[in-house]
């Protein structure tokens, strides 16, 4: 039934079409050969790189049956911005792990929990489950609830809620996904 | 002392106190929560112990049990909240059938 | 320059246990479940680079790197879904956190109305 549904949205006429479709499986054939050859590190077996081979075309076979193959489940259209945001996420995750170790030894001068509301500014759903998973990785606040546009966010003290209620981190997301 | 042994001990003594979390953790989530972090405390482990003994080839046991670790967490708390695995993630939590 | 090398993972490693220990101590002393899921997110961020970091500077095959950084990576990518996954479980089966006045989600947070 799956893999009906998948022709039917592929399929000639659909959104997409054939071509992109095509373009995806060679992208993740391709990713697929990178990571075996990184992972494996046998480069002079034959019996050994020809099962690499097989096992990475029967993914991408299972993957296209799976219907897996979309803007979710395979981003090509994420703008190389994207690493630029990771960097930027990774200072966060640093200054709050800071925060967090400081809240761990001294509960009685920074604990201070507290759980809001705000708004998503993203119109896709992988742009909210980035921005919500972003909220996560750092920590100090954690996402609660992820419900149409709104994000229920439990901060453990006051300098990470307010560190997520400027917006900062929801307009790059926003920027870098491209929407909004 | 190299390094890595030190490393270890400070990852054991961690997870000897998440374990003691998951022995007095008063509901079942905070039990979850105690065996996530004790599984992603033996990925850093196995990774450091295949350091220490100058066997980098435990990476692929760590990347593993990352992997196992991930999924089981999943697999246990879509148990606790639909009280079966069977269906997909959109049905109704448990008791409110 | 071995010398630089190990000096550096000492540092990265032993910044890697402070808040591996700071983890194990917040789990055990932290109040409620919503607190401590913020314990535990230290756990899988920061300790986790410094140590592979710190291992990255001792290897001595850059396969050994390149499967440290797809570890770094991974764990980067699943933890705050496994995270958010406890959470949201843990709200909608109806756990109330600790809350210290600071806070303006009031008449929605039970869940009761959102367990989708």
């Amino acid at each position: 039934m799956a893999y009906t549904d998948a022709k039917k949205r592929h399929g000639p006429g659909a959104p997409g079409g054939d071509k992109e479709l095509i373009l995806r499986t060679i992208s993740l054939i391709i990713v697929l050969v990178i990571a075996w050859l990184l992972l494996s590190g046998i480069y002079d077996n034959t019996l050994i790189l020809g099962f690499g081979a097989a096992s990475c075309l029967l993914v991408a076979l299972i993957a296209r049956r799976m219907d897996v193959l979309d803007k979710e489940g395979f981003p090509l259209h994420l703008s190389p911005q994207i690493f630029a945001y990771w960097f930027w996420l990774f200072a966060e995750i640093v200054k709050s792990n800071i925060d967090v170790a400081k809240c761990v030894l001294f509960p009685k001068q920074y604990l201070q929990p507290s759980m809001f509301k705000i708004k998503a500014t993203q119109t896709s759903d992988l742009g909210k489950v980035v921005y919500a998973n972003s909220i996560t990785l750092t920590p100090g606040t954690v996402t609660v609830d992820l419900h149409e546009d709104t994000v229920l966010v439990h901060a453990l003290t006051k300098e990470t809620a307010d560190g997520v209620k400027s917006g900062e981190m929801d307009e790059r997301v926003t920027k870098v996904m491209g929407e909004g | 002392m190299s390094i890595f042994a030190v490393t270890a001990i400070a990852i054991l003594v961690s997870v000897a106190m998440a374990l003691g979390r998951a022995i007095l953790g008063p509901t079942a989530y905070d039990r979850i929560l105690s065996v996530n972090a004790i599984g992603t405390k033996t990925v850093l482990l196995i990774a450091v112990v295949g350091f220490l003994n100058g066997r980098p080839d435990f990476l692929d046991l760590a990347l593993v049990y990352a992997l196992m670790n991930f999924i089981g967490t999943l697999a246990v708390l879509k148990y606790f909240k639909f009280g079966t695995l069977r269906g997909g993630l959109s049905g109704t939590p448990k008791g409110e059938q | 320059m071995d010398l630089v090398l190990d000096i550096l993972t000492w540092a990265l490693m032993l910044g890697g246990c402070f808040f591996i220990l700071i983890t194990g101590f917040g789990l055990v002393r932290f109040p409620d479940l919503y607190t401590r899921i913020h314990a535990g997110g230290m756990a899988d961020t920061l300790a986790t680079f410094l140590i592979f970091g710190g291992l990255a500077l001792q290897a001595d095959d850059w396969l050994v790197v390149v499967k440290l950084m797809m570890i770094v990576a991974f764990l980067f990518f699943t933890s705050p879904t496994a995270t958010y996954a406890l959470a949201q479980a843990s709200f909608v089966a109806g756990l109330k956190p600790v809350v210290d006045g600071y806070t303006d989600a009031d008449e929605n947070t039970d869940g009761k109305e959102e367990g989708k």
